[in-house]
């Protein structure tokens, strides 16, 4: 370890101008920002939590936080099962696996593209690609971006498609647990679900717990699938906070209003993130190290 | 002997599981790997077809190969072609690879082998952003780079890249370097080399593959940005080609030329795949070292 403590303050200058500048003043300016009703017209004006309570009787953005609850607690769930059980089954020892290992990948390295989002838009069309697909099965066409449940289940499969990079997690996790114990467990007659869930699951808590953190923090303020492909759906059914945030901040430049708005999701963000923290004693298993 | 009579049943019992249950995997494997896919097969099939085959087929094989939906949607209905919101992207990107390999090299040096005062507490906030939901920070931000002149620039898309603002970086980096072995550090100062010697001579030759890493997931996540330019780009020639794809469906609400508009997509796609597809090792790398985000 080089003892040099002026070199090291430099090495860490940029991050830590940065950190100040972009970060935390933003951070603490918004928490200031949400008590005005600044608007980028009108001088700002304190007007203590009368935001934060107009926002609790604003029906649109009760709406929005329903939404982005039932978003959040379908997709993370979804995503992280499919992600876990895709990468049981790749874990052995199979040929081709790196061709599988890719495949699964690329849906992950693209969601974020626009492109993707124009895809999804386009095949769940009434006369799309879906419906016509589900025709040849004899299954009646549904109306899947006019309906409520039907645009929250289009945004919610876009979302679940893109379980890549949670399942290279995943492997990474399963190549750590030690192939004698498996072969212990075979001697003693246990079946492989039994395996997987007397073994596997509790040596990988670990990164379940890592990826399910992640993945709530980011589905919580998912923006561009529901924007893109469904807008706000009908009925507001697919209007996610973060959406709300935007429009109040900058179509409408009620930046006082979304600036509370997005306090009140951070709220809730930090406060699941917290619960879960909490919850990690009971099911989370450390080795010996204490962990990463 | 008693012991070979009970071990012999059970391993002709793994043998029998042995032969099936790589079939019933690789039949798995194979099915989620065509659900996964054929989306995008089927789009890129779709370019070549004309409007009314897109809506009455489903076979990914166009009747036809006809390039007039790339040649057509390449022009776009306004007065820029897709060259121009191309080179815009690239005008994003590239600086963004370039502040960010460098500015978070720096500090994760800094923070990876340096001893100094305050350094826990400076590497639990660095931690702390890595969860720090953005959306908190984006109105300020906004607002302070409207102070400074420069909205409907590409400054507010390029500076969190200059201060090693993006943490999944400089987390990453951090890992790397903390498994090179110090030895070689010592060695190196005691024949004379210096601290930025020893960054620049023995740790950077030895991180390379992350760094590459670092490059190609800043290069898919910028390529693919699309709320940062949507708040901060007004001007339709500095579009960027995810803004430009957005107005593409939005313009010609009524009719919408649709194989147009999937050949741009499939044009889009591109960088990002060819990336993918050679270097893929360092993709997997990359995420399994630090863990993304979806």
């Amino acid at each position: 370890m080089l003892k040099n403590e002026k070199a090291g303050y430099l090495y860490i200058l940029p991050w830590l101008i940065g950190f100040i500048v972009l970060t935390a003043y933003p951070f603490i300016n918004s928490f200031y920002i949400s008590f005005t009703n600044y608007d980028m017209i009108n001088e700002s004006k304190f007007i203590g939590l009368e935001n934060y309570v107009n926002l609790f009787k604003d029906a649109d953005f009760i709406k929005s936080m329903g939404a982005t609850f039932k978003y959040t607690f379908l997709t993370v769930p979804l995503q992280l099962a499919f992600a876990l059980f895709v990468a049981f089954i790749l874990n052995d020892k199979l040929k081709g696996i790196n061709f599988f290992r890719t495949a699964y990948y690329v849906p992950s390295l693209l969601g974020g593209n626009v492109a993707i989002a124009i895809l999804w838009r386009f095949m769940f069309q009434p006369d799309g690609f879906i419906n016509r697909f589900m025709g040849i099965f004899g299954i009646h066409p549904v109306a899947w971006l006019s309906t409520p449940g039907g645009a929250m289940t289009v945004v919610v499969l876009l979302k679940v498609w893109q379980f890549g990079s949670a399942m290279l997690i995943f492997l990474a996790a399963l190549k750590e647990v030690p192939g004698d114990y498996y072969e212990a467990a075979d001697i003693d007659g246990a079946s492989k679900p039994r395996q997987f869930w007397s073994i596997t699951i509790p040596l990988i808590t670990p990164t379940i717990f890592f990826n399910l953190t992640m993945q709530l923090v980011n589905a919580f303020q998912e923006f561009n699938g529901p924007y893109l492909v469904t807008g706000k759906g009908p009925l507001n059914s697919t209007y996610l906070a973060s959406m709300f945030i935007y429009d109040h901040a900058f179509k409408y430049f009620h930046m006082g209003y979304a600036s509370a708005a997005s306090w009140v999701l951070f709220v809730i963000i930090v406060a699941v993130t917290l619960i879960l923290f909490g919850t990690q004693k009971k099911w989370v298993y450390y080795s010996d190290g204490g962990g990463k | 002997m008693s012991n070979t009579v009970a071990i012999a049943p059970i391993k002709r019992k793994k043998k029998a599981s042995e032969i099936i249950n790589p079939i019933v995997r690789y039949a798995i494997l194979i099915i989620v790997a065509l659900v996964m896919l054929y989306p995008i097969l089927w789009l890129f099939g779709a370019t070549f077809k004309t409007n009314n085959e897109i809506f009455t087929s489903i076979s990914f094989i166009p009747k036809r190969i006809d390039f007039t939906p790339y040649i057509k949607g390449w022009q776009t209905s306004t007065e820029y072609t897709f060259a121009t919101y191309f080179i815009n992207t690239f005008q994003i990107v590239i600086p963004k690879i370039v502040f960010c390999l460098i500015s978070s090299l720096l500090t994760a040096y800094g923070f990876a082998r340096f001893n100094f005062k305050g350094k826990s507490i400076l590497f639990s906030l660095l931690m702390a952003t890595m969860f720090l939901p953005t959306v908190v920070t984006r109105i300020p931000l906004y607002l302070l780079y409207r102070d400074l002149g420069v909205l409907d620039t590409y400054v507010p898309l390029i500076a969190n890249t200059v201060f090693a603002q993006e943490p999944f970086f400089v987390f990453m980096l951090i890992q790397f370097m903390r498994s090179i072995p110090r030895d070689l550090d010592e060695a190196a100062t005691i024949d004379g080399c210096g601290h930025f010697g020893i960054l620049w001579r023995i740790l950077l030759p030895t991180l390379k593959p992350a760094m590459i890493s670092c490059l190609i997931f800043q290069f898919v996540w910028s390529f693919n940005d699309f709320l940062g330019p949507l708040i901060y780009i007004t001007s339709l020639e500095k579009y960027p080609v995810a803004l430009a794809l957005k107005m593409s469906i939005d313009a010609s609400s009524g009719v919408v030329p649709w194989n147009q508009v999937l050949a741009m997509s499939i044009i889009a796609l591109l960088p990002a795949l060819i990336l993918f597809f050679s270097a893929q090792k360092y993709f997997v790398e990359g995420v399994t070292s630090s863990g993304i985000k979806g």
